[in-house]
């Protein structure tokens, strides 16, 4: 079992022809994610020649809108790869079209324009991940996203996290450990972005293939915090936890556009603390993330 | 990116926000012609001296003066121009200050605290509002949070006057005012401009400390602190203008410039990270086992072998850095264009201090590979625990 996507998902790529469009929309193919469509403006009737795990043959039609490529294709799911200030309009048409889940990979979108994005997806049938996130991942059925495919392990650990290569790094330790996942959600280190802790944290505690939950967190915001307060209150399953940060000076913004201690809110120390007395286990070094975990079976 | 106050009052005056007069000065003569054409203009003797830097604090840190007539101006100017301007915010070695701004003098009613943040939580802009204006508003927040009255600006529909009238009362605005509901009104309408330029700035925080009402009833914004969001950079042509960069890091700068993000720290060892949360993760693995960072360094995903050459080489040319730790996670980032960075950099600059190499991922034989055959002297790690014992070891020997 997973959460979100598994062998069944329907994808189409917006932003497919473009460099990491076009890259990566060829290693999710090659990992086995059914990628149905692709989506360009004005290169519509184009084809996307790929080829799937076995190395056969994978034709992709590419359209001039994600409406056109949903109505011929069946297409479920969106991921986007079209550049910063082009991806807020992406995501509105991919829900538009009425794909239900949105996984958006673009770095560097605007924050007003996320937050009119929020505003817009309020009350309706649709997921979004991201924006500035790895993507999503169900080891050995799905991958939608630049997540190295060949670290992960299907098994019962959900992961969620806020880092794209910290959550490589925890995959890779719970991989060798023999700890198998059953779905890996990068949320994204934007200040306002789609799917939180809280929300990953309810599906996975909701889904009977995952028996507990690894989660990294960062400075900047409190999401870990309420995540802390659901855990507490309605978590059924074991969680440990690693945040990034404890060493980074105030006020200053880490890489990530969220990643920022401000007016002394948002530290490392608050955020261990709060989880600590939720019953999550913190590591204590980013080297001991899949112990941790382990340590919790 | 941040600006000067001088620059966010330029930006307010466009949307009719109302500024007192005043004139930005780069020496000190050309603060005592400021002064002088201000006094003939509003007739008013009493003029304000502000040191313009990119931090908050400037009046308790002694930046701002306020003074009568041009002579006491230049004086005023002559003290501040050069001098080391240290607030709460600038750290203790301060701030040098390089331009001022003249401006006239008001008869003071009140002074008010106004903030436009992004609430991450609401997914919205929200507005702050609190009668103690003039002081630290992180003070306020901690010791008389009820003081300070918050709305939330819907993206579609904008700041509704209803909402803004709602903290014109809440704060008792038309107190001590001549003609209160004048008062009110000029408090709505700054409020809806203010959530308006927010957004059509693309601002990350919009601060007025203090928004003063006059004697006279007058609503005035005395301060304009704004930073704006960076990843709204590509659609605002005129940010690059407004950028000071005698107010930037420039080692920060230089990575900017070539797409890299680079924060300095006290430490002495250097790191060289692809991804922010590994970046991070790997200073706090860093610290765990003794030894200090010397900088966050984040190369991004998709760094190419000219980015990664100029990253090692910022970290080579640093003289507190005793040792450096390269950490790579390989998922878009090869290892073999991370090798091939790291060579060319140290080839051109030589290796004067320890190198351990932790490579994982992509092309990470071929990765491994190079640095073999470059002949340097490179300790290469299993594991980012390994690799960070063993840098530590390696600095404090």
């Amino acid at each position: 079992m997973s959460v979100l996507v598994n062998s069944e998902t329907k994808v189409v790529v917006q932003g497919i022809t473009g460099s990491a469009g076009s890259f990566h929309a060829t290693q999710c193919i090659a990992y086995g994610t059914k990628v149905v469509a692709g989506c360009t403006p004005s290169r519509g009737g184009e084809t996307f020649a790929a080829k799937g795990p076995g190395g056969e043959a994978v034709n992709v039609p590419v359209f001039d809108t994600v409406a056109e490529a949903v109505k011929q294709t069946g297409a479920d799911t969106s991921c986007i790869f079209v550049p910063a200030l082009g991806a807020a309009d992406a995501i509105l048409e991919a829900a538009d079209a009425g794909c239900s889940l949105i996984v958006a990979i673009t770095e560097g979108i605007p924050v007003v324009d996320m937050i009119r994005v929020r505003r817009a997806l309020e009350g309706r049938p649709v997921r979004l991940i991201g924006p500035n996130c790895p993507g999503i991942i169900t080891p050995g059925a799905c991958k939608i996203g630049i997540m190295p495919g060949h670290i992960h392990k299907a098994g019962n650990v959900g992961v969620v996290s806020r880092s794209g290569t910290l959550t490589y790094e925890a995959v890779g330790q719970l991989s060798a450990l023999g700890l198998g996942q059953s779905t890996c959600i990068g949320i994204g280190g934007d200040p306002v972005g789609g799917l939180d802790f809280v929300d990953v944290l309810r599906l996975f505690n909701d889904d009977p293939g995952t028996n507990a939950v690894m989660m990294m967190g960062e400075i900047g915001g409190n999401a870990e915090e309420r995540a802390a307060e659901f855990i507490k209150a309605h978590m059924k399953k074991p969680v440990a936890a690693f945040i990034a940060g404890t060493t980074a000076p105030p006020g200053k913004r880490m890489g990530h556009a969220g990643a920022i201690i401000s007016g002394g809110k948002g530290t490392a120390k608050d955020k261990i603390a709060a989880l600590e007395s939720a019953g999550v286990k913190v590591a204590p070094s980013p080297a001991e993330m899949g112990v941790t975990l382990k340590s919790l079976l | 990116m941040k600006i000067h106050e001088y620059q966010g009052k330029e930006i307010f005056a466009r949307y009719g926000i109302p500024t007192p007069k005043g004139i930005p000065a780069f020496s000190v003569d050309e603060a005592e012609a400021a002064a002088k054409k201000l006094i003939a203009e509003t007739g008013g003797e009493v003029c304000v001296v502000k040191a313009q830097i990119h931090a908050g604090g400037r009046g308790k840190g002694g930046g701002v003066k306020v003074v009568k007539g041009a002579t006491a101006v230049r004086a005023a100017a002559e003290k501040l121009l050069g001098m080391q301007l240290v607030t709460h915010q600038t750290g203790p070695e301060g701030q040098t200050v390089r331009r001022l701004y003249v401006e006239q003098g008001l008869d003071i009613g009140r002074e008010l605290y106004l903030g436009l943040v992004v609430d991450r939580e609401k997914r919205k802009v929200a507005i702050m509002a609190s009668t103690e204006g003039g002081v630290e508003i992180e003070k306020v927040a901690e010791e008389t949070p009820e003081k300070i009255l918050t709305v939330h600006v819907d993206p579609v529909v904008g700041l509704a006057q209803y909402q803004a009238r709602k903290l014109a009362y809440g704060l008792e605005i038309g107190k001590q005012s001549p003609n209160p509901k004048e008062t009110i009104k000029q408090f709505v309408q700054t409020l809806t401009t203010l959530a308006t330029l927010f957004e059509k700035e693309d601002c990350s925080l919009c601060e007025v400390n203090p928004l003063v009402i006059t004697k006279s009833g007058a609503v005035i914004a005395l301060d304009a602190k704004i930073n704006f969001d960076d990843n709204a950079a590509a659609r605002h042509p005129g940010w690059p203008q407004l950028m000071d960069k005698s107010e930037e890091d420039p080692v920060e700068l230089e990575a900017n410039e070539v797409g890299l993000n680079y924060v300095a720290l006290e430490g002495d060892i250097g790191c060289l990270v692809n991804g922010a949360g590994l970046a991070m993760a790997t200073m706090d693995i860093i610290q765990h086992h003794g030894g200090k960072p010397a900088n966050f360094l984040d190369v991004g995903g998709g760094a190419n072998k000219d980015q990664v050459e100029k990253a090692f080489r910022m970290i080579l040319s640093s003289e507190k850095v005793k040792g450096i730790f390269v950490n790579i996670f390989g998922g878009i980032m090869r290892c073999d264009v991370i090798a091939e960075g790291v060579v060319a950099a140290t080839k051109a600059l030589g290796l004067k201090v320890p190198l351990v190499v932790r490579l994982e991922g992509t092309n990470v034989e071929q990765g491994k590979q190079i640095l073999k055959q470059s002949g340097l002297r490179i300790e290469s790690a299993d594991s980012m625990a390994d690799g960070a014992k063993k840098i530590v070891a390696a600095v404090q020997a």
